[in-house]
């Protein structure tokens, strides 16, 4: 028989964090309580115990890039950082257009057992903005969320069209905004680091017209909309004031994005290239207090990997992106501290929710998957290596606070720290 | 100094220091044998990534004025367009016995990456819209020289700011030396923030012409011109040295410009070609910076200079 005790741990219930074990038989929570026993036991003293992350944007990179990383590698990151799920992009090669490809990528995901991998659809075929891409197909295949991550649908009429179609279907329209008008020949924020450093800056207003525009077209046609890695001070306000007036959006923001500002770019290491880039500090701040006020649900790693000679090149060449999926918890934790409920609601149980994924993000009780990261919010620890195939993270070195000490999958320990 | 690559963080008495250096190398190459065997035996690289004949021909005639030998790299016809790495070009070129190396490239930062990977002396020739620390050098010796100083001088920096690595290494080296430097151009060509920078800005040309010196920067149109400018006719009108606004200039005051120029956009021929436009001077004083800076990173002995 599987079984389990997670012992002496602060388990997140839904009556909130006690201290408890938990007892896991065959892929499922059958106790939480007290003295409860098991041939496996897993000590969570001073630790949470709770829903297992869950990512809602992921590149994986299969199939197409598989040397930057693949599901088998990405799936170990992810189960490092505590996650059960993980919602991959459609920027694959070829792109996720099609219903094969998505179920290629979650048969691949369940062959490599370690999390729970979702892919999401694109909008359009190939992601290249000109025609729509086979929802319906996407939508039997499992998918319940659909953008071009990467691109932005820049057509407001096509974007239209599939907003009316995802919303018939009951999916999600995710949207990664940025106005190539406004970023051309572009590689960082706009403001005083760029003025000085010389380099073409991406004003804030690169995003938020988009986010500004797509609203509008969100409230037309009614269908949920989701904000891919908000950056700016401005698009949190938009959000905020669309939360509002009722409409059914949400948004998601970035470890990074909520722990850097743009002057870690003085140093023009690539390891700070991301799209959107980093902002500056006011921005940061005003994420950061919207992922805490629930204006941003969801945190959402956008762990892009690339392969160390790609990024061992000057800023301006290298490739946008950078890693976070082992790491995500614990910049949450060390900068922005949320309290353990509000932690496992903005990576458990919202992104569950938006991804459309019943078995994940939900407080431990009797009979739910056991879907659960021990999580050890006080342990200071400094990332020297990487999971993933690939390293390039603005971490890297940087003592954080919080350290995943286990993850459970379908009742099976996925991961455990050293 | 391990590296030559930005004005930013030189002090006045190394900028000081350099510019002094630098006097030592005019007189020099004013002699019957313009050449010394500072750097003999020594050898200098030349990795121009984005072309650049007038800069490398500069550092070129530096290095040999100073007796080193020099290695040069052309992009169009090596390695890279095969799609070798940056990385490991340098590398290459290192391997082959270069001791330092002047690095142009178009983006910014190139010549630090390139001097954590090969750990050699590397002098910035240009990065992007960055920092071109030699021409900033040049620029003020040059005024330097004319004027003795440039400690309380009014400077004028004219035209595109924004793409101008120019402009950025000389309003540190200008304002550290003790000048007041105020910036000029419509303000898609100025840069979008300029917190911290010790400058003040004017709207147009005329407001500045009883300056010390109006610095007069080309017009890149391969930046992009078309989308920052409604028409050079009209960039001149508002910001271009015509031979009428230099006639209200003072009696001692100077043009200067980093070439090359575009005649009769921003710089009019007559004041390009007049006494007291300094551009003849600063392409002859950059040989002398460019000797004092290799001079110092490759460690000559100060008794062969």
């Amino acid at each position: 028989m599987r079984e389990l005790v997670l012992q002496r741990g602060i388990v997140l219930g839904p009556g909130g964090p006690a201290a408890a074990d938990v007892l896991i038989r065959e892929g499922r929570v059958v106790e939480v309580g007290g003295h409860l026993r098991a041939e496996k036991v897993i000590d969570c003293d001073g630790m949470l115990v709770g829903p297992g992350f869950v990512d809602l944007h992921v590149h994986l990179r299969e199939p197409g890039q598989e040397w930057k990383e693949d599901i088998e590698s990405g799936s170990r990151a992810a189960a490092a950082g505590g996650f059960t799920a993980v919602v991959a992009m459609a920027n694959t090669e070829p792109a996720t257009d099609a219903g094969h490809l998505a179920r290629y990528i979650q048969e691949r995901g369940r062959e490599v057992g370690l999390v729970e991998v979702i892919p999401a659809g694109a909008i359009t075929l190939g992601r290249n903005g000109e025609h729509l891409a086979h929802l319906d197909e996407l939508w039997k295949a499992g998918v319940r969320l659909f953008s071009d991550d990467g691109n932005t649908v820049q057509d407001a009429g096509l974007l239209r069209h599939a907003m009316e179609y995802i919303s018939d279907l009951g999916g999600t329209v995710a949207q990664h905004a940025e106005d190539p008008g406004l970023t051309r020949n572009a590689h960082m924020h706009e403001g005083a680091v760029s003025s000085r450093l010389g380099m073409q800056g991406i004003p804030s207003l690169a995003e938020e017209t988009i986010v500004a525009r797509d609203l509008a077209l969100a409230e037309l046609t009614g269908v949920r909309y989701h904000v891919q890695h908000v950056s700016t001070a401005g698009t949190v306000e938009l959000v905020r004031t669309a939360k509002r007036r009722g409409l059914p959006v949400t948004a998601e923001a970035t470890p990074h994005h909520l722990a850097l500002d743009h002057t870690e770019i003085e140093q023009m290491d690539s390891a700070y290239k991301m799209y959107p880039p980093l902002r500056s500090a006011q921005d940061v701040a005003a994420v950061a207090e919207a992922l805490r006020d629930g204006t941003i649900d969801a945190v959402a790693t956008d762990h892009a990997p690339h392969a160390a000679a790609e990024k061992d090149v000057p800023f301006e060449e290298a490739p946008r992106g950078v890693i976070g999926l082992e790491t995500a918890a614990a910049v949450v934790q060390t900068f922005v501290a949320p309290d353990p409920v509000t932690l496992f609601e903005r990576m458990s149980l919202a992104p569950a929710t938006i991804a459309g994924l019943g078995e994940h993000g939900r407080w431990l009780e009797p009979g739910v998957p056991a879907n659960i990261v021990v999580f050890a919010p006080d342990v200071r620890w400094t990332p020297r290596r990487f999971v993933s195939r690939s390293g390039n993270s603005p971490f890297l070195g940087r003592t954080l606070t919080g350290r995943v000490m286990a993850t459970v999958h379908n009742g099976d320990v996925t991961y455990r720290s050293e | 100094m391990k590296h030559f690559l930005t004005t930013d963080t030189l002090s006045r008495e190394e900028l000081d220091g350099l510019l002094d250096l630098s006097d030592e190398f005019v007189e020099v190459l004013s002699r019957p044998i313009p050449k010394v065997p500072a750097l003999r035996g020594r050898t200098v690289a030349m990795l121009f990534f984005e072309p650049s004949t007038r800069t490398r021909m500069s550092f070129e005639r530096a290095a040999k004025a100073l007796s080193a030998d020099t290695m040069s790299f052309s992009p169009g016809t090596s390695s890279l367009s095969k799609g070798e790495s940056l990385k490991d070009t340098a590398l290459t070129i290192k391997a082959m016995g270069a001791e330092a190396l002047v690095v142009r490239h178009k983006a910014t930062g190139a010549p630090w990456r390139i001097a954590d990977w090969t750990g050699l002396p590397v002098l910035n020739g240009g990065d992007g819209a960055h920092q071109h620390p030699t021409q900033a050098l040049l620029d003020a010796l040059t005024i330097r020289r004319h004027f003795g100083t440039l400690g309380g001088l009014r400077i004028a920096i004219v035209g595109d700011i924004r793409h101008s690595r120019v402009a950025r290494s000389d309003i540190s080296a200008f304002s550290t030396l003790g000048a007041e430097v105020t910036l000029v151009g419509p303000s898609t060509l100025l840069p979008v923030d300029l917190t911290g920078w010790p400058v003040v800005t004017a709207e147009g040309i005329d407001e500045v012409l009883d300056r010390d010196v109006v610095y007069l920067l080309r017009i890149q149109t391969e930046r992009g011109g078309a989308s920052v400018l409604p028409s050079l006719p009209e960039y001149v009108s508002r910001f271009g040295m015509t031979r009428e606004r230099f006639a209200r200039m003072p009696d001692h005051a100077v043009v200067m410009h980093p070439g090359p120029m575009n005649r009769g956009v921003e710089i009019a021929p007559e004041v390009a070609d007049h006494e007291r436009s300094l551009v003849e001077s600063q392409v002859a004083n950059g040989i002398a910076v460019r000797m004092a800076v290799l001079f110092r990173l490759l460690g000559g002995e100060v008794a062969d200079a």
